[in-house]
């Protein structure tokens, strides 16, 4: 019962660690180079849950001062992430832009491919 | 001038952020190579007035827009990071004049300016990690200066350079992610960004939360060691720097590195062993065998290379080894051998990258078995490679041998014999690649490659020398380094909250 009672306690860290875990596994399990790099973005963006949903204050509001109202929800950490999330986007950017050189250089994005042609020069 | 002197940990940052927007927008190379010249040339300066301020003074605290810390972003500069400062800027002050020919030989014309622009921004990152107080800026620039190395390092002349960017982008940005995934659980527990406000709430988090706490530290530690290419977690440093520019790849080498090492004494001792005991934290006990595995495997993979690039850069994961060994052992010897290890490297691998930039200049090759003869036909270059290969080895009366004097004499404060004969043994390891070198360089007949090969101009050279000298003046000068870093090793000892049982 335990298990369960924590599990649902905490079900918003379940979902960030299931979405990291798929995205590290699709970094390392894909050949493909833009596989790859949709793996990085989902394992980027389970970051970003981590941060947001604790910040979330039950019974909170947004916080705009007001006199009548006690709690507010933590704004700081959606100010994190939106830091995170351009520096996520000049990331995946910058590699599909590196993928695309890649294609014009080798006219293949499966890294095994690639590493067969070096093998051979 | 009292007005400018107390925004000088703003201006440090701020300066070459705005230099790298205005050398994008300057389309001429060689123009945007004396304005990266100029302003890389300013930020020592300004280091240098910051490290003489702490000094005397003490530490600095900086608020970013008028908000004092915890809430506002805190530039907080103590010795440590004042003398990162110090090493980064200088270093990069030191190869700019060298950048010129060099970047003009490997890159398209149109493409130089946005080659200077890359390099501040990478600059402008690595002295943005090395000054802030706050968890999540240094997240940022940690990201800035990624970005750009990504970018520098992608515009090698190589196809491979490509890939070898690709496959850093992949590694670099785990490794930032992992990072963020640290701080983030350091949020969570303390409610703070700012390094020394999380050290102070973090002992009683613990209490109450020890197993993120630890989860924290893993992440944090397994981050910061992908950028700072501790082995295993190595692979993708040596294609980076092999197919990188030659100018990029020295001064990556001599910069990104130690500026991840820096982060990783910050969070490790200013953040974690002032709030924890940090000899109870399994800290040592990972650091102990991957350094000792980088200091002799990574030397061995050196001595099978052909590529000169890629042996220099192997040899470079060995080296943090060395420096991460030293931190490991945890007491005042060995930290001094780790930070002063940290600058000697520095000049040397600086030295060393720029002289073999100045061998592909001329020769256009760095394939060892076309080098024969290289030592005749260039001698200056060739004589600085073998001088600042001495100090990498560690022969006494070069800088390198004082960071190793100081490791043995850790390791035997830590009563760990063993590992003070690893250092010396791995050592020898060196003593074969940079030896293979001379020998080819110097007792081959001259190869057909490098028949017409002559030194390099004298704005090449310069930087070169001045390295290799400097490599070797700080073995009989210590005082700078190794006073300097013997007084950091102690702040951050006695800073230390030690446990009962030690």
């Amino acid at each position: 019962m335990d298990g369960l009672k924590n599990f649902i306690e905490h079900y918003n860290y379940v979902a960030t660690i299931v979405l990291m875990v798929a995205g590290l596994y699709i970094v390392i399990a894909r050949g493909n180079m833009i596989k790859k790099l949709i793996g990085l973005s989902l394992f980027q963006t389970s970051v970003y849950l981590l941060y947001i949903a604790p910040g979330k204050i039950i019974g909170g509001t947004p916080p705009v001062l007001d006199p009548k109202i006690t709690v507010y929800s933590n704004p700081l950490p959606h100010v994190l992430i939106l830091t995170a999330i351009v520096v996520g986007i000049a990331t995946i950017a910058l590699g599909l832009a590196i993928v695309t050189r890649i294609n014009e250089a080798y006219g293949t994005i499966e890294e095994d491919e690639i590493f067969a042609r070096e093998e051979q020069e | 001038m009292s007005a400018i002197s107390a925004q000088l940990p703003g201006l440090q940052v701020v300066v070459p952020l705005l230099g790298a927007i205005i050398a994008a927008f300057i389309r001429r190379g060689t123009l945007a190579w004396a304005w990266a010249t100029l302003i890389t040339a300013a930020t020592p300066v300004m280091a240098f007035a910051l490290l003489v301020q702490v000094w005397a003074n003490g530490p600095i605290s900086y608020h970013l827009g008028g908000w004092p810390p915890p809430i506002g972003i805190e530039y907080r500069v103590d010795l440590l990071n004042a003398f990162v400062l110090m090493l980064v800027s200088l270093v990069s002050a030191i190869m700019m004049p060298y950048a010129r020919r060099s970047v003009a030989h490997e890159i398209d014309g149109d493409k130089q300016a946005w080659f200077y622009c890359m390099y501040l921004l990478c600059l402008t990152g690595l002295l943005g990690i090395t000054i802030t107080g706050d968890a999540f800026n240094a997240f940022v620039f940690l990201e800035i200066s990624s970005l750009s190395s990504y970018v520098l390092i992608a515009m090698g002349r190589d196809r491979r350079a490509l890939v070898a960017s690709y496959q850093y982008l992949i590694v670099g940005t785990i490794g930032a992610t992992f990072y963020v995934v640290g701080v983030g659980l350091l949020y969570l527990v303390t409610g703070s960004l700012n390094f020394a406000d999380i050290a102070t709430r973090l002992a009683d988090a613990n209490v109450m939360f020890p197993r993120p706490v630890l989860a924290a530290l893993a992440f944090l530690f397994v981050g910061i060691s992908l950028k700072l290419a501790l082995f295993p977690l190595h692979v993708w440093l040596p294609n980076a720097y092999a197919y990188a520019p030659s100018f990029a790849t020295a001064f990556l080498a001599a910069t990104a590195t130690k500026v991840a090492i820096y982060l990783f004494l910050r969070i490790g001792f200013s953040v974690y062993g002032v709030a924890l005991d940090i000899k109870a934290l399994p800290i040592s006990a990972v650091l102990y065998p991957l350094s000792v595995a980088a200091m002799f495997i990574a030397s061995i993979l050196a001595v099978y290379e052909q590529n000169l690039k890629r042996m220099l850069a192997y040899s470079s994961v060995a080296q943090i080894g060395y420096i991460t060994l030293g931190i490991a052992l945890m007491n005042q010897a060995g930290l001094t051998g780790a930070i002063v290890h940290l600058f000697n490297h520095a000049l040397i691998k600086g030295g060393l990258f720029l002289a073999l930039g100045a061998v592909v200049y001329r020769a256009g090759t760095i394939k060892l078995d076309d080098l024969g003869g290289v030592g005749r036909t260039m001698p200056l270059t060739l004589a600085a490679f073998v001088l600042a290969g001495m100090s990498l080895m560690g022969v006494p009366g070069t800088a390198g041998f004082i960071s190793k004097y100081y490791l043995v004499v850790g390791a035997f404060d830590a009563g760990l014999w063993p590992v003070a004969f690893l250092i010396v043994a791995s050592s020898l390891i060196a003593l074969v690649y940079i030896g293979r070198v001379v020998e080819i360089a110097y007792f081959r007949p001259v190869s057909e490659a490098v028949a017409h090969a002559k030194d390099p101009p004298l704005m090449m050279l310069v930087p070169i020398l001045v390295l290799t000298i400097a490599s070797i003046y700080f073995g009989i000068d210590t005082e700078l380094s190794a006073g300097v870093a013997n007084r950091i090793a102690e702040g951050l000892i006695g800073a230390l909250k030690l446990g009962e049982a030690h």
